[in-house]
């Protein structure tokens, strides 16, 4: 276990209204979700289900109401200084231009400014925009800022990347060209990854392991499966490959229950 | 004709021109003894003793620059005290605006003690500043860095609270400390919001300085004009409302020379240039 670069252990948050403290939301409830070093494990769930609480206990911006984190064995305090973190909003800083947004994380820890330039430089031309690095975030279109995001995470070289449905708000076409990027990046540097979405397609094309979260509230993991599709892959052909169509159905068919479940909630609500 | 005199974006500066002429030119016309029969008043000489004559206002002003250059002492104690009163005031508004943005507790014991003292009209401590500090340029800058600073104080304040919470996250993630924080993230939002409230800032500095000249004081533009009302020289009093509108019209040009500068970061609307 000791192994795990990720290890959350009977994980619940429980949030109190400020105003009313009688009023409480258990968000997640006794979770335990392992992520080996250079895996690449995504959480599906229904909306609303706590998926992004998750992340950010496992990031260290929000303290469990119980339950263990270890990082690479040892129990996490304050922030996972050993995790990148790719936020699903605008997570740019807008009085930055891209170069400087990606140098950011570098600066912060205290690399020499010409070094952090030029390692910034570096990472925004992997990300195939080395022609922008002067440009600030509201002169980028959507999917060029999700890029400046990507390298700014990943220029700091995190052992374990977290995501939060980074790719949601971009159109298919530049989506799964992201996503190939992400999974050839991933394959270059086999770091650990924790995946947040809601696309079952998204999780099933580019993980190891999919993990399914039960709806909201107090939600925890009904389901786990191992994909064993042969890498390297391309998230648009593996979509047509019959293991895929297998595992989607078996993934669906525990997932089904769960949407439907959330939906009707939000319809009560 | 028409066609080509109507306003248009082109002729905007000229039908500005004219608009100023022609209020220079009916002021002349309403106010020049003998040139329009008296309607409001009793003799032709009572308009241009209560109005002032514009000829002779800029007469007045030609006099101030050139021939006898004697206002440039004034107008700078006027402008020095505009400078510190705006440079301090906003110094510490934005020092205040940090510090309590940044500990909720002591906001919330302030909170009520910044409400009583940004509702109190501030000009009437023009006379306990003079006693404090004197005639000088002391009390006429604590003057306008009273008006300053809660203009600053608000917006740094109003700019740290609407600091993007996933902003904010991310440079934690990134592994800003503390202090990285305040200078990278909170300081540069809080910038966005100073600045729109500068223009309105910088031009109170003015009045805090004018004010307190105006209340007493041995120099500066306030004082002349103190000067000329006590003589009942409206024309001197005009041509140093002309001069003090003129400047203060300047030091705004220059604010948003400054804004252009520091905040080409912020999207313009309709601004088109992506890519």
């Amino acid at each position: 276990m000791s192994t795990d670069a990720l290890a959350l252990t009977g994980v619940s948050c429980t949030f109190v209204s400020r105003e009313a403290p009688g009023q409480r939301y258990t968000a997640v409830r006794d979770v335990t979700l392992t992520v080996g070093a250079g895996e690449f494990v995504s959480v599906v769930g229904p909306t609303g289900c706590g998926k992004s609480t998750l992340l950010n206990v496992a990031a260290g911006l929000l303290a469990p109401s119980s339950g263990r984190i270890e990082v690479f064995g040892k129990t996490l305090a304050g922030i996972n200084t050993r995790a990148g973190y790719m936020f699903q909003g605008e997570s740019l800083m807008p009085w930055r231009t891209a170069l400087q947004n990606v140098r950011a994380g570098l600066e912060f820890r205290g690399v020499a400014a010409a070094d952090a330039t030029a390692q910034a430089d570096d990472w925004l031309k992997r990300v195939g925009l080395g022609g922008f690095g002067d440009r600030y975030p509201h002169q980028l279109s959507g999917g060029m800022r999700k890029r400046v995001s990507l390298a700014q995470t990943l220029a700091l070289d995190p052992d374990i990347i977290l995501m939060d449905e980074p790719f949601s708000a971009l159109d298919i076409q530049t989506r799964q060209l992201m996503e190939n990027e992400v999974l050839a990046l991933w394959a270059s540097k086999r770091k650990a990854v924790l995946f947040i979405t809601h696309d079952l397609d998204e999780a099933i094309a580019m993980s190891d392991r999919v993990v399914v979260l039960s709806a909201g509230p107090a939600s925890h993991p009904i389901g786990e499966f191992t994909i064993d599709l042969a890498r390297p892959r391309d998230v648009a052909e593996v979509k047509t490959a019959p293991r895929f169509v297998e595992l989607h159905a078996a993934i669906w068919g525990v997932l089904r229950e769960e949407v439907l479940e959330g939906y009707r909630q939000q319809l009560a609500a | 004709m028409w066609k080509l005199i109507q306003p248009n974006e082109r002729n905007l500066r000229v039908w500005q021109l004219a608009v100023l002429l022609a209020v220079f030119g009916l002021w002349h016309a309403l106010t020049t003894p003998g040139l329009v029969p008296p309607f409001l008043f009793e003799n032709d000489l009572q308009a241009a003793f209560f109005f002032g004559e514009p000829l002779k206002i800029f007469g007045r002003i030609w006099a101030w620059f050139v021939t006898g250059a004697d206002i440039y002492r004034h107008l700078a104690v006027t402008l020095l005290e505009t400078a510190l009163a705006f440079g301090i005031g906003t110094a510490l508004g934005l020092g205040f605006g940090l510090w309590l943005a940044l500990s909720p507790l002591a906001a919330a014991i302030c909170d009520p003690y910044i409400k009583a003292a940004n509702s109190m009209p501030r000009v009437i401590l023009a006379p306990i500043f003079a006693v404090w500090f004197g005639l000088g340029v002391a009390s006429k800058v604590a003057l306008g860095v009273t008006l300053v600073f809660f203009i600053v104080f608000f917006n740094v304040y109003q700019g740290v609270k609407e600091v993007s919470p996933v902003v904010l996250a991310n440079a934690r993630m990134l592994g800003a400390s503390r202090r990285q924080l305040l200078r990278h993230v909170y300081l540069p939002s809080a910038t966005s919001w100073v600045f729109s409230s500068l223009h309105t800032s910088v031009g109170l500095a003015f009045v805090g300085a004018v004010v307190g000249e105006y209340l007493g004081s041995s120099q500066g533009v306030g004082y002349l004009i103190l000067q000329a009302e006590g003589a009942f020289d409206i024309n001197t009093v005009m041509a140093g409302i002309l001069v003090l509108t003129a400047f203060a019209l300047a030091l705004d040009a220059l604010v948003g020379m400054a804004e252009k500068r520091l905040m080409k970061w912020q999207p313009k609307a309709g601004e088109t240039e992506k890519l």
